[in-house]
């Protein structure tokens, strides 16, 4: 009896906070019907939007993983001081206020950074352009890769890999045919959250990237500025294509989940 | 990177004792530490719920927790103002109000207890509850000294993870807050304000502020993690 | 009579744990539960400890019937396989576990635990954590925890299963002289037929959810009721449908009428005993089992022809 109370209490509380904000939504988008969303999520500035965001994500989560792999086993294979450290600076992105990040940026590659002083004088636009909004969604995603490998690279061990070795297989070799088999579903499941976090990403972008319709903003950007702009649907609509975006990589997340998490 | 401290001591210190700084800078720690408690107690139920209880749709759910890692936070906050705001469709308007922030602050940090508790309570022995039903312990009494003294150490964890993400959210909380300075404006939308009426020795005093305290979380959680498994080893 | 289950059937989805299963246990004797894995035994355990629920059956314990109570209610101590050590507690904590749930006054708690951590010889560990101590002083740790609370039957689980060896050995001989001290009601579970011997007084063979049959070590050993208690109770030889056993076999350099010829295969020296792997004419395997000195004076070889004679053999009717 007491766990029926305990489950709906739980689940209760995951339906007032979770399901029924995200059910509205579609609910809203398609009040008016499937075409008035439509035309909202494709005029020119929705497009570019949406582009720009999956234009990001595409620079930034293959850098993240091979930066990821490679973390991970410096973290992991290779004792070295300040091992610690590293693992903290790789933490860092996950408790600083995306606001603060893109401030950080704009602090170093704007006018008066300490790089962007030399950058701007060469040509190079960092800041309310491409690269700046790259390097915040860099950043934030950062972590997702190192932290799923490296627990995987632990546990297994390094016997693999030095049978490997006995029989002749180089560093590489061994790395292709025996490391990166062992933890490809950590890395895949780093990769999904590394994109969730890369598409989803808003603080530090907007900060970054000044927001300029057209030009530079991206789809979660777009979400707000419709919003504020009274073109409800253009933002419920904008949001709907996010939140199917989340739940593909809900889905993904939960096929490549490492672990059990109910008996 | 935070070094647009300058200006000397004396303006950081100005600006970071202005009333609306103090306000806000007040408001995220208050909310943050609220939510993290309140975390605390539904994250280790959700977490019973989905190791110990066998019900149909369980890993639906268990599927479900991760929504606020993959939702864009801005859509997150569109969600529950829509749902809880002007024009809801349940009646519940609780928009521009810090109630709003604390509902938005609770969506995105709610996988984080759950998930910290949840592979611990899997691994936890049971026969360590049995054990103590056998030697007379009631259910309070197995939860009490037993349960919770084990999983403590991850909820800790999960509580600090939570805090770290409540204290710096933006997206989720601008639009559903209204951003009301002194009423509902959190740190990170202050600093966010200052940025774009270009007053940046005030952001970033702020700013260094809110780094610093993620700072002492993160160490907070790199102890914890130590103290979690002491009693694992000799 | 200190336990009785009757008629005690339980099920985990299609499989039979328990079919109907009546035992009863003398007040203060010291009885083993033997069996395979599957047979049921340690079910049985569980459920006179009211950890689980029979879906048929009544549990008595002291002439009281406890079928219907959780374990909190019953009085009994249990002690599991892998000790169950509240790793978060002090090894005097543990033991004292269940006199601070009875909310005994502290004094009254921290001489009963001197005793027991004297009794268990534990008394230098007290302040540790289990983690610090080996397999074999946490579950003498877990012992002292179950005895705390004077409960009228104390039951174990395989409780020197994940230990080594010798260990093992040394904690058999252990539980006997405590048992010979207390005299509590004791059941023990386990797959070992040589440890049943040694420390029950009484042994329950259980097999597929059933009790084959009940007996002192000995008259097992000599009467067996069926081919699986004897096979199970010791090794056997299958020899032209009967059972015999090794030490039965006799072994002779010249036949006599009632032997039959067969070929050395195999010596392997085993101490004082010797085991002589053979081959029958028709190809048929089997081993005899001699003392050292008996071997000596046979001078046996590898690839010999000897002549083979089954003392005693045993047929069943199946």
């Amino acid at each position: 009896m007491r766990r029926y109370g305990l489950r709906t209490f739980a689940l209760g509380y995951l339906v007032v906070i979770l399901l029924a904000p995200v059910a509205v939504i579609f609910y809203r988008a398609f009040e008016h019907g499937f075409w008035p969303a439509w035309h909202a999520v494709t005029t020119p500035d929705a497009k570019h939007a949406f582009l720009l965001t999956i234009e990001l994500a595409l620079i930034a989560v293959p850098l993240n993983t091979v930066f990821g792999v490679i973390m991970a086993l410096l973290i992991v294979r290779h004792r070295f001081p300040g091992v610690g450290f590293v693992n903290a600076v790789v933490d860092l992105p996950l408790a600083l206020s995306p606001v603060v990040v893109g401030f950080s940026l704009l602090l170093l590659y704007g006018r008066q950074g300490w790089f962007g002083h030399w950058l701007i004088a060469h040509g190079y636009r960092v800041v309310f352009a491409m690269p700046g909004m790259v390097l915040a969604t860099i950043f934030v995603s950062l972590p997702f890769v190192v932290r799923e490998v490296v627990p995987v690279l632990r546990e297994i061990g390094t016997d693999q890999e030095a049978a490997a070795s006995t029989l002749g297989s180089s560093g590489w070799q061994t790395f292709r045919r025996i490391t990166l088999p062992a933890i490809r579903w950590a890395v895949g499941y780093g990769v999904v959250l590394t994109t969730a976090r890369a598409l989803g990403e808003f603080g530090a972008v907007s900060v970054v990237s000044g927001r300029i319709v057209g030009q530079t903003e991206t789809l979660t950007i777009h979400v707000q500025a419709a919003y504020e702009g009274f073109d409800l649907v253009g933002a419920y609509a904008a949001s709907v294509v996010l939140a199917l975006l989340a739940v593909a990589t809900l889905v993904l997340m939960t096929l490549l989940k490492p672990k059990e998490e109910t008996r | 990177m935070w070094q647009a401290g300058q200006g000397g001591w004396s303006s950081f210190w100005d600006a970071v004792s202005s009333p609306e700084a103090v306000a806000a800078l007040k408001l995220s720690l208050t909310v943050s530490v609220l939510v993290a408690l309140i975390n605390a107690v539904t994250g280790t139920a959700i977490a019973w719920v989905l190791v110990r209880d066998r019900f149909r749709g369980q890993s639906l759910v268990n599927s479900v927790i991760d929504l606020p890692f993959a939702l864009p936070t801005i859509v997150a906050g569109l969600t529950l103002l829509t749902l809880y705001g002007p024009n809801s469709p349940v009646g519940i308007d609780v928009a521009f109000t810090r109630t709003a922030v604390l509902m938005a602050l609770l969506f995105v940090t709610l996988p984080f207890v759950v998930r910290t508790v949840q592979p611990v309570l899997l691994e936890l022995d049971q026969e360590m509850e049995q054990a103590a039903a056998s030697l007379g312990a009631g259910s309070f009494a197995v939860f009490r000294r037993i349960v919770f003294p084990n999983l403590l150490p991850a909820i800790l964890s999960g509580v600090a993870m939570a805090f770290a993400r409540a204290i710096g959210e933006f997206g989720s909380v601008v639009l559903i807050s209204g951003n009301l300075p002194f009423k509902t404006e959190v740190a990170s939308v202050f600093i966010f304000g200052r940025i774009e009426s270009n007053d940046s020795v005030a952001a970033a005093a702020v700013s260094v502020l809110l780094l610093f305290i993620s700072l002492g979380v993160l160490l907070a959680i790199g102890a914890l993690r130590h103290y979690a498994t002491r009693f694992d080893h000799a | 009579m200190g336990i009785a289950a009757r008629n005690v059937t339980k099920r985990f989805g299609d499989f039979t744990a328990l079919d109907g299963v009546t035992v009863e246990v003398e007040t203060g004797s010291l009885t083993a539960l033997l069996g395979p894995s599957g047979s049921g035994k340690s079910t049985l355990l569980r459920v006179i400890a009211g950890l689980e629920r029979p879906d048929a059956g009544t549990v008595l314990l002291d002439d009281r019937d406890v079928t219907g109570l959780p374990p909190q209610e019953r009085g009994v101590g249990f002690v599991f396989q892998h000790y169950a050590a509240f790793k978060h507690m002090t090894v005097a904590d543990n033991i004292a576990f269940g006199l601070t749930i009875r909310k005994r006054p502290k004094s009254e708690i921290r001489e009963r635990v001197a005793e027991l951590l004297a009794l268990v010889q534990l008394s230098p560990f007290g302040d540790r954590y289990p983690a610090q101590l080996s397999g074999g002083q946490r579950q003498r740790m877990a012992l002292a925890r179950a005895l705390a609370v004077e409960p009228s039957v104390l039951l174990l689980d395989e409780p020197f299963g994940a230990l080594d060896a010798r260990v093992r050995k040394e904690l058999r001989v252990w539980l006997r002289r405590l048992h010979d001290q207390s005299k509590v009601t004791t059941v023990i579970v386990t797959h070992d037929q040589e440890e049943a011997m040694e420390v029950a007084e009484r042994i329950v063979v259980m097999n597929e959810g059933r009790i084959e049959q009940e007996g002192g070590p000995q008259e097992l050993y000599e009467s067996p009721a069926s081919e699986f208690v004897m096979s199970f109770v010791g090794p056997v030889n299958r020899l032209d449908g009967a059972l015999v056993r090794p030490h039965d076999v006799e072994v002779a350099i010249e036949p006599n009428g009632a032997t039959e010829e067969a070929m050395v295969e195999r010596i392997v020296h085993l101490g004082f005993e010797v085991r002589v792997e053979l081959v029958r004419a028709d190809g048929a395997p089997l081993w005899a089992q001699l003392t050292r000195d008996q071997e000596q004076e046979l001078e046996l070889a590898e690839g010999q022809i000897v002549y083979v004679r089954p003392a005693r053999a045993t047929v069943f009717d199946h």
